[in-house]
């Protein structure tokens, strides 16, 4: 059994799981519910033992690594990342529908890791700008905020499917099992707040890193502008909410356009601009 | 006088904060999809001459120190501080308030409350010393209305925000004084040389470190696959021609002396080789650089020496063949693998060969006073956003017998942030209350 099988199974455990989540909301029957947690925290164990058996490949290989790279593995750390702070989101907020708009996200990261053919799976030795202890809390900080921004973003669409069909109220209605409005609006907010707080810990560990490798803690180079632009971003979000009230659709929008934002430095920014974060490309 | 409050009003707005922010998010863009510091020609090829004109104007080829987008900097600065200068004094007499002397009708509307009776024994000395104990700062205040004992934790939490405006601000003050007192340079040192100035990345204008920098080495580290595992530089810091320091630089492992740092950055391969020369019987080492396929000449010892043939795998050497004269003996000639030496016995010259391809190592230097005040901002703007979203200021009151109902204790409780996590501890707080009054 080696890394790249056990992170192969995780596409389609992560697929399965979406259904499952899909299945509570269209036939609500609660019954699946604890299936479909057990079987998620079970898909995300595999995955865990698949990025811990990478790290070790890469130790066996002789270039000993954290697997947070390339492109691939930071697409696979990205799905775990979002998995275990749903699981988290579940736990706290004792709902499971929102599995629903969350899992999706995972699996298709997933899906595009495992099955894309522009990405690089090998396990590659480090250049020397990445020979860094900064790699692993920059990776890890940033990745953190992305999986908050995703799930913020899937609970915005939750909430704008529900709040677009109001009228629908009676038994027979999908919509209904979601958490009442208020509820998404406060776990939208409170995702964001938490994504802000990390991706700002993402930009700071970035600058510092930059500043121990190239003198420069900032060159506005494309990535690091999208990242300011995305905080930009978060940042309007917050203030509208916290001083000019602004909450519901607002901003259920703002954390979709929010995590467009994200994707785009993430993803974007590597394939369509040039710059100092080439890294991730391949 | 109204004109100034309207001008005060301006820029202390949360309107101007949002317009800013979104200006400033919009027109970021520009700069990664433009690209940056290019030649006038660039932008006339590749946008015409009329845009490129346009672009000049607005300073676009560096967009991110125009005029303009300063400007807005300047704007969030100046929103930053009148409306943090405007708010925070109301905000601070909240974390000061005496809260005792809050009036028991007020205290009944708060959003949590409890009431307990037939407590004619409670005493307020047993209440204040549970609440001190639990970690409240309490309060005291007699009135007709009751014995008021209110306790409060985390006040200071309130200042969070403020905490992350000011942080951004003193982000700011450092890169100003890196602009104004720092510089960014970089410089090519060939292999053996040594130099006392850099030049500018901006200007190319020269600029002197106040001490001497020499390369003694550069070697580059490959991995099996051919990807570069390592770039090496041993450098020597000297003042007054005496040694002061020796560091091998990596990247990512800079050598900094004197507020200056620097950075391993580049490198270029020459066409010249150093030979060095090594007496097995003293083991004195003598270096020399020889230019590929000329002549050296070591006078004291009538040797002449050369690089006459050398293999590269790519543009790395790998393997050259050294050319040896000692007097009027017959010349030498022996192949040689780069990081090896070939010893006296082997090539018959009397002397231990190691022979290299010639370097230079690109430094890229730095020096930046502000950093350290980047860095402590980046510290407040972390604590910052801790208190202002996971802290929150909670307030707790103890009135024993309100509005003169006697055996009657009220509590209630009111927080800034995170209500459903305080009405959990309310009903705990009540119960523990209770417990110490029984």
């Amino acid at each position: 059994m080696d890394s790249s099988q056990l992170l192969g199974i995780t596409t389609f455990t992560y697929l399965f799981s979406t259904l499952l989540y899909v299945g509570i909301f269209v036939f609500k029957t609660e019954k699946l519910g604890i299936a479909a947690t057990v079987f998620t925290a079970l898909a995300l164990l595999i995955q865990t033992a698949g990025l811990a058996l990478r790290w070790v490949e890469s130790y066996q290989m002789g270039i000993g690594h954290a697997p947070l790279t390339n492109m691939y593995e930071s697409v696979v750390f990205f799905a775990w990342t979002i998995v275990v702070l749903y699981l988290a989101i579940e736990w706290k907020f004792k709902t499971r529908v929102i599995g629903t708009f969350a899992l999706p996200f995972a699996f298709l990261a997933m899906a595009y890791a495992s099955f894309s053919t522009d990405i690089n799976k090998a396990i590659t030795p480090l250049v020397p700008a990445l020979q860094s202890n900064w790699l692993i809390a920059h990776v890890v900080t940033c990745f953190i905020g992305y999986a908050a921004f995703a799930v913020a973003a899937g609970l915005g669409i939750m909430y704008l499917l529900k709040n677009r069909f109001p009228q629908e109220t009676g038994n027979g209605s999908l919509l209904n099992t979601l958490p009442s409005l208020k509820v998404i609006d406060d776990i939208i907010h409170k995702t964001m707040v938490f994504g802000f707080i990390w991706l700002s810990a993402g930009i700071i560990t970035g600058a510092i890193w930059a500043n121990s490798a190239w003198g420069t803690y900032w060159s506005w180079d494309p990535k690091e502008t999208w990242s300011l632009i995305t905080w930009f971003l978060y940042a309007i979000t917050l203030h509208a909410r916290y001083t000019r009230g602004w909450g519901g659709t607002r901003i259920a929008w703002l954390a979709v356009f929010g995590f467009i934002s994200v994707i785009f430095t993430y993803y974007g920014v590597n394939f369509l601009l040039s710059g100092l974060h080439s890294y991730g490309s391949n | 006088m109204k004109d100034n409050k309207q001008i005060w009003n301006f820029f202390a707005s949360v309107k101007l904060a949002l317009f800013t922010l979104c200006t400033l998010a919009l027109t970021s863009i520009i700069g990664t999809i433009i690209p940056q510091h290019e030649s006038y020609s660039f932008y006339v090829k590749r946008y015409g001459e009329g845009m490129a004109n346009f672009f000049r104007i607005l300073d676009i080829p560096d967009m991110y120190g125009s005029w303009w987008f300063l400007t807005l900097l300047g704007l969030l600065s100046a929103n930053l501080i009148v409306c943090s200068i405007d708010r925070f004094p109301a905000v601070w007499k909240q974390i000061v308030a005496d809260q005792s002397l809050l009036s028991v009708a007020r205290i009944e509307k708060m959003p949590f409350t409890h009431t307990l009776d037939g407590l004619n024994s409670a005493n307020s000395g047993q209440l204040e010393s549970y609440l001190q104990k639990d970690g409240w700062k309490t309060q005291k205040n007699e009135s007709g209305q009751g014995l008021i004992i209110a306790g409060q934790k985390g006040g200071w939490t309130r200042t969070g925000v403020y905490i992350v405006h000011a942080s951004i601000l003193i982000i700011f003050a450092g890169a100003i004084v890196g602009h104004f007192l720092g510089f960014k340079g970089s410089v090519m040192i060939p292999e053996t040389k040594q130099t006392a100035k850099v030049y500018s990345s901006e200007t190319q204008a020269p600029i002197d470190l106040g001490f001497e920098v020499r390369c003694d080495h550069f070697d580059i580290e490959f991995y099996d696959n051919g990807m570069v595992k390592e770039y090496t530089s041993r450098l020597t810091v000297l003042e007054d021609d005496k040694e002061v320091l020796v560091k091998d630089i990596e990247v990512n492992s800079p050598l900094k002396y004197k507020g200056i740092t620097l950075y391993q950055a580049s490198y270029e391969g020459y066409r010249d080789f150093i030979i060095t020369l090594k007496d097995p019987a003293t083991g004195a080492e003598k270096a020399f650089v020889a230019p590929f396929q000329q002549q050296v000449k070591w006078a004291e010892k009538d040797i002449l020496l050369g690089v006459v043939n050398a293999e590269a795998l790519r543009d790395r050497v790998v393997r050259m063949k050294v050319w040896f004269k000692a007097g009027d003996n017959a010349p030498a000639t022996f192949w040689l693998e780069a990081q090896t030496e070939s010893a006296s016995a082997d090539n018959g010259t009397g002397y231990n060969f190691s022979v290299k391809q010639m370097y230079a190592t690109g430094l890229q230097v730095a020096k930046d006073p502000g950093v350290w005040l980047v860095y402590l901002g980046c510290f407040m703007m972390m604590t910052g956003l801790y208190f202002a979203f996971f802290m929150s200021h909670r307030r707790v009151w103890l009135v024993l017998n309100p509005d003169g109902k006697k055996g009657s204790l009220l509590i209630a409780g009111s927080t800034n942030k995170n209500k459903i996590g305080f009405e959990k501890f309310f009903s705990e707080f009540t119960g523990e209350i209770t417990e110490t009054l029984q």
